[in-house]
């Protein structure tokens, strides 16, 4: 953690962050468990999210934050406890699976993008071939969130030949470009430069104005202060703390979070 | 980007004599070091020994006029003349002479399949490729079988030469290509009865070695098959052929899709492609990309290895020339006869690998991450 965006440089530039969280929960995580063979990684996790909340996990390396997010679009299967997004149940079901992929984006550390196709491919391919929408409904729509993500003039250019904050904004928007209803975040700051970190929080924070349920594993605390409504901490593959940003921060009650978050903030 | 009052560099100045020209390559690349001073002198000693010999032989000295055997009889050169008067027969082998036209026919159209590929542009050159490996195999089949829209049946046991050569080879590249594929899928699926099947289906091919194969497919397959079954023997090498090229191909297609790192399917996943969207849109372009030396390898060890179809008694162009040194009417003909046997396999062997290295370039898309 070289260098984080303070809350106070995130409030300047988005002044009215808007706290309209509606009633209705979009993922319930119920009593979950996950083994990895005899690895235990998640114990008993409890979660409920609901509409236009906005969720920030952090802990320690290795205590199962992105195995618990990448579960609810199933790119990791859970073993025991129930998993309900939107309304769907997640099970060895396909149908549901797809179905729930379609309402949850994901942006990966590492960007993923595929280097074979081109920005605007990228934000097409799943549009297109997924949702079966026309190429030019599909292509107008990715020009329009890579507008939002500030960068339609490279709309033609390959992955590779952008730096890592504009990959990683290309990734935003090829997720946004699905219209999904939740949006999940793996550490999306943490293999990009100092100088980058801003222009992608910067996205993800109008992203949080606009009223997405986001779930975003991050360390980036000035984010978490200012557009979380709620913090968890996990370590050792349980949720150790949940609570408000505020007090999370200012008189934690574990611990475990106290440590972590000595370590975290003595930066 | 398009500053007017930005830095603009002016252009590059041309550089100095002395570290361009011809004369400052060959100071640079043949005379850098003593070493290579001597390696350049003895290179241009075999050069000078050998070449003037060659072209003595091959071109001042040889005869090319003539139509029959003794038409070479003073020369100490070269009797081009002899491939001269075989060529047909290396081209057709025993295709009956009336019905050559359809061959004719079958390798202009090979030309306009494939030619446009070389090009970088050319309109419809996808619908094209996309022709040359699904109608087309099938039309060639038809018009060089005949039997149907009263072109006369000519049977496969007469095919020969270089058409032989290519009947089989395009075949084998335009199949082998889609089952390595699959077989590499296959063997890599969660599904344990696919993977096993494909694991051993693989490992059999690729562990007996092809002229055993075709000798199985020749001799063997007949005597188990019950009496009365009895299918082309040309079709039976192709298929002996095909089976065995896949299984190599597999193994080249599975390292290219290892070699794909998992966010690729796990972003595909994420994106809802599901299973063969995210293999056909988002994997398989990757991983075919990275393989192409490997895929262009194997399909020029395919094309030299149709040669193999001599022993199940197929005349393939390497089988012609042989069947034509031995006439003792012609004398030693054997060098001639092999140059020129070797010269039909460089063209297209080098082809394709002028081919895969366009390729390569053409779907460069900068570097990975
Ligand atoms: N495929 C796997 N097989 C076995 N163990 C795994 C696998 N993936 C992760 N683990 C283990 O599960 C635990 C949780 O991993 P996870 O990636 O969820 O941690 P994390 O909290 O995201 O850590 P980080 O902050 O380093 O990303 C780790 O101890 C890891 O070693
Ligand atoms: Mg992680």
């Amino acid at each position: 953690m070289s260098e984080t965006v303070s809350a106070d440089e995130i409030k300047a530039r988005h002044p009215h962050l808007e706290h309209e969280v509606g009633r209705q929960p979009m993922i319930e995580i119920r009593r979950m468990n996950k083994w990895y063979g005899e690895f235990h990684v998640l114990r008993d996790i409890n979660l409920t999210v609901h509409q236009g909340e906005r969720i920030v996990i952090c802990g320690p390396s290795g205590s199962g934050k992105s195995t618990m997010i990448r579960c609810i679009n199933r790119l990791e299967e859970h073993q025991r406890g129930t998993i309900i997004v939107d309304g769907v149940e997640l099970t060895h079901d396909v149908k549901n699976i797809e179905k729930v992929r379609r309402e949850v984006g994901m942006v990966f550390q590492h960007f993923n993008l595929f280097p074979h196709l081109t920005v605007l491919e990228n934000c097409c391919l799943a549009p297109i071939w997924v949702r079966k929408e026309p190429r030019h409904e599909a292509e107008a729509r990715a020009m329009h969130y890579l507008e939002r993500v500030r960068i339609p003039e490279q709309a033609k250019k390959y992955p590779g030949q952008l730096s890592g904050g504009q990959q990683q904004r290309v990734a935003i928007a090829r997720s946004l470009c699905m219209q999904p209803r939740i949006m999940l975040f793996d550490e999306p700051t943490s293999a990009l430069d100092p100088e980058m970190i801003k222009e992608v929080l910067d996205t993800m924070v109008q992203l949080a104005e606009e009223g997405m349920t986001m779930l975003c594993v991050t360390h980036e605390m000035g984010f978490a202060k200012t557009v979380a409504d709620r913090v968890i901490f996990m370590d050792q593959g349980q949720i150790v703390e949940e609570n408000n940003p505020h007090d999370f921060f200012n008189n934690p009650r574990n611990e475990r979070t106290q440590l972590f978050l000595s370590q975290i903030l003595a930066h | 980007m398009a500053d007017p009052d930005r830095f603009t560099p002016l252009p590059a100045q041309a550089p100095p004599s002395s570290s361009a020209g011809p004369l400052a390559w060959v100071r640079a690349n043949l005379l850098s070091s003593p070493l290579n001073v001597a390696m350049t002198l003895g290179v241009l000693y075999l050069l000078v020994s050998i070449v003037p010999g060659i072209i003595d032989w091959a071109i001042l000295k040889a005869t090319v006029s003539g139509d029959g055997p003794n038409a070479c009889d003073a020369t100490e050169g070269a009797c081009w003349t002899f491939i001269r008067l075989r060529f047909d027969f290396f081209i057709y082998g025993f295709y009956p002479e009336p019905e050559r036209w359809r061959v004719d026919v079958v390798l202009g159209l090979l030309l306009l399949v494939v030619g446009p590929q070389f090009l970088s542009r050319f309109p419809g050159k996808k619908w094209i490729g996309l022709f040359g490996l699904t109608a087309f195999p099938l039309i060639v089949a038809m018009l060089l079988m005949g039997g149907l829209f009263g072109l006369p049946e000519v049977e496969t046991g007469k095919w020969g030469g270089l058409m032989l050569t290519l009947v089989l080879s395009y075949v084998g590249i335009v199949a082998a290509l889609p089952i390595g594929v699959a077989l590499a899928l296959g063997r890599r699926s969660t599904m344990p009865v696919i993977r096993a099947i494909c694991v051993i289906f693989i490992e059999i091919w690729r562990g007996v070695p092809l002229i055993s194969v075709l000798f199985m497919a020749s001799v063997m397959l007949p005597l188990f098959l019950p009496e009365g079954v009895n299918f082309d023997k040309l079709l039976r090498a192709l298929i002996g052929i095909i089976m065995f090229q896949s299984a190599y191909m597999a193994e080249v297609v599975r390292g290219g899709l290892q070699g794909i790192p998992k966010g690729q399917y796990e972003a595909a996943d994420a994106l809802g492609l599901g299973y063969w969207k995210g293999m056909g849109l988002v994997i398989l372009p990757q991983a075919l990309k990275m393989v192409i030396p490997g895929i262009v390898n194997t399909f020029i060890a395919l094309f030299k290895d149709t040669t193999l179809v001599l022993i199940i008694g197929l005349l393939d162009v390497l089988a012609t020339v042989q069947a034509s040194i031995v006439d003792p009417a012609w004398g030693n003909v054997a060098t001639e006869g092999y140059l020129f046997a070797a010269f039909c396999f460089w063209v297209f062997c080098f082809g394709m690998s002028r081919y895969s290295q366009s390729l390569e370039r053409k779907l460069h898309t900068g570097h990975k991450r």
